[in-house]
């Protein structure tokens, strides 16, 4: 929804520098604000008839009466607002005086818009508006995104509704399934369902992250943790604050990620990498493997603690070839999906066609379905998909190339990919997931040339 | 129908300036047009000091430079942007006006210590420049999370959003440009 709020929160902003009265007017008018400014503490004590104000930004040092000295008579005048200093880096002592006094925190100019924005939010919740938000955030009614659609076979019938259920606890859930099955679907329909809907779902792939990186994603880092690191960066369970987060292939983690995952789930506190402030984050989380986790527990690869803290609640998803009366109908979701998208009138699946795409086996699931229809999609002549735009007579089912190396696989299926979708690159790169330019230097590094 | 014109503050690529051109066109419906005619100076927003370049003096000179353009400007630049009390900014623009500026600098992983991700750069990129012109088109901050409108402080908060606005805010948007048109 629109920004402005139903009752407009406001802030005054007193401080004697024109250029910080305008820049924080600003800034805070355009987060739906109610904001006006004084340059001295006389105009500060004639804003106060305009309140009240929610919240008070004032400035240690200013000509005149100090702004230690008006906090006293601001607060005597309205005692429910709540006063931030804003201080020189020189005078940081006067600000913890400030906080003596009453002030709810302060912050050191230039300040760092994030800690601000933070900070803000932080007074108004503690102003007691937190209600008044939440029902703020009871108007977002709008979806934005569109329905995912799941299937409407007794099996995902049932899945459905195991996660509506879990959807009104705030468990800890795992969802297990083959690759390509829709894990991350049923994640974010639980997420969609439960109180936790107006902060976001955060998804990590932890299978995707090099280890090395992994725990700067997941916790974040601060300024020159290492080689590179200019900026802060804020982690994954930061962001999950007030939502979910989603581990997807958490049986990929390293024993040494167990320890530190099994820790900020039991405390739900972590501190950044290389970092000493511990920050307190309040997040579900939902979990996702195609991993045999019990296998690996027994063989000690994967902590039995951190196992039983996850596998509370676990949803299993059948894989495409064992509930086929899902297929025609995703089929069409994504054809529609596509003709918008691609803006191409194709509006059906010839019956033969989709006979072929319902006794297909799917090892990719409904990944793989989807890239199908996209594919055909491309090749198809309106006004529907015909069976010769389904790649299954070309292609041989799996097979492999006799050397196992990562490359030689790697190569095999990008040539596969690159054959299927006609050498289109824009299309090849979309379906690898990675960058036109990567595709290129592949293409290059093996050798591949267009036939 | 006010169209949008596309403005490089070197220093910038014009291929990042020309890679916004399309998402731009798309997301407002509406032409959008590169000018590449003008020669912004950029040392007058350089604070030396900070070493950063004030993002509001780049606005007004945007403003002056483009006085009788109907639509909206957008500068894009590569520089580390700065208004004078916060420490960074990815943008900055006139609520319910005509310019706004974006900058990449900030939104570059390997300055986090990451590895290159140029997707994920030009994605923030497209965010940042929709946000940005969201707000000449009146918009204040949305509180739905997936909208582009969403206030984001960190690099990570645009990676969370959408890059089109939740259906409010593109309602809003739609009422502006035909109450210009
Ligand atoms: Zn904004
Ligand atoms: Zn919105």
């Amino acid at each position: 929804m629109n920004g402005k709020p139903v009752r407009q929160n406001s802030i005054l902003i007193v401080d004697d520098e024109i250029v910080v009265r305008d820049s924080l007017s600003k800034w805070f008018k355009q987060d739906g604000y109610r904001v006006d400014s004084a340059e001295d503490a006389a105009h500060a004590l004639k804003k106060m008839s305009c309140g009240p104000w929610d919240i008070i930004l004032l400035d240690i040092k200013m000509p005149g009466m100090s702004g230690l000295e008006l906090q006293k008579h601001l607060h005597e005048i309205d005692s429910a607002s709540t006063i931030i200093m804003i201080t020189a880096f020189a005078s940081v002592e006067s600000a913890v005086q400030a906080l003596k006094e009453g002030a709810f925190d302060y912050v050191t100019k230039p300040v760092d818009p994030d800690h601000l924005s933070h900070l803000v939010q932080k007074a108004i919740q503690h102003k007691k508006l937190a209600d008044e938000n939440a029902q703020l955030r009871q108007h977002i009614t709008e979806i934005t995104r569109g329905e995912d659609i799941v299937g409407n076979s007794p099996q995902m019938k049932k899945v459905i509704e195991l996660a509506k259920t879990v959807a009104q606890t705030d468990t800890t859930a795992m969802i297990r399934g083959e690759s390509g099955s829709g894990k991350e679907i049923i994640a974010r329909a639980i997420h969609a369902n439960s109180a936790r809907r107006y902060f976001p779902i955060i998804a990590v792939n932890c299978g995707a992250v090099p280890e090395t990186l992994l725990e700067s994603e997941l916790f974040g880092h601060e300024k020159g943790a290492f080689t590179g690191a200019q900026f802060r960066r804020k982690g994954k369970f930061e962001m999950a604050d007030g939502g979910t987060i989603f581990l997807d292939e958490i049986g990929t983690i390293s024993v040494k990620m167990q320890v530190q995952l099994l820790r900020v789930i039991e405390t739900k506190q972590f501190t950044r990498v290389g970092g000493n402030e511990v920050i307190a984050s309040d997040f579900r989380i939902i979990c996702a493997t195609n991993h045999d986790l019990e296998a690996a527990v027994k063989a000690g690869t994967f902590r039995e603690d951190l196992y039983y803290r996850l596998n509370v609640f676990t949803i299993f998803i059948p894989p495409l070839r064992e509930r086929k009366a899902d297929i025609p109908l995703l089929a069409r979701h994504f054809l529609t999906r596509y003709t918008i998208s691609m803006n191409k009138p194709v509006k059906d699946i010839s019956p033969d066609a989709m006979d072929m795409l319902v006794r297909y086996d799917w090892p990719g699931n409904v990944r793989e379905l989807e890239n199908v229809i996209e594919r055909a999609m491309v090749l198809a002549a309106p006004p529907s998909i015909r069976p010769d735009d389904l790649p299954f007579q070309l292609i041989p089912k799996h097979h492999a190339p006799a050397d196992e190396s990562i490359d030689a696989v790697e190569k095999a299926h990008i040539e596969h990919v690159l054959a299927k979708y006609g050498w289109n690159i824009t299309h090849s790169a979309h379906v690898l997931d990675i960058d036109r330019v990567t595709l290129y230097n592949k293409i290059a590094r093996y050798g591949l040339v267009k036939p | 129908m006010p169209s949008i014109l596309l403005v490089p503050i070197p220093p910038v690529t014009m291929e990042r300036i020309t890679s916004l051109r399309l998402p731009l066109q798309s997301i407002f419906d509406t032409d959008t047009v590169i000018d590449a005619s003008i020669h912004l100076d950029i040392i007058a927003a350089l604070d030396m000091y900070r070493n950063q370049y004030n993002s509001s003096i780049l606005l007004a000179s945007l403003k002056e430079r483009f006085p009788q353009h109907e639509g909206k400007i957008l500068g894009v630049s590569e520089v580390d942007f700065f208004v004078p009390v916060l420490t960074y900014v990815f943008g900055e623009a006139q609520l319910n006006g005509t310019v706004a500026v974006v900058s990449v600098y900030r939104l570059d992983d390997t300055l986090y210590g990451l590895p290159e991700n140029p997707r994920r750069l030009n994605e923030r990129l497209v965010k940042e420049a929709v946000h940005e012109l969201g707000h000449t088109f009146g918009l204040y901050h949305c509180l739905d999370y997936d909208c582009v409108m969403h206030s984001s402080t960190t690099v990570e908060d645009i990676d969370i959003k959408r890059d089109n606005f939740c259906p409010a805010c593109s309602r809003a948007v739609k009422r502006h440009l035909h109450a210009r048109s």
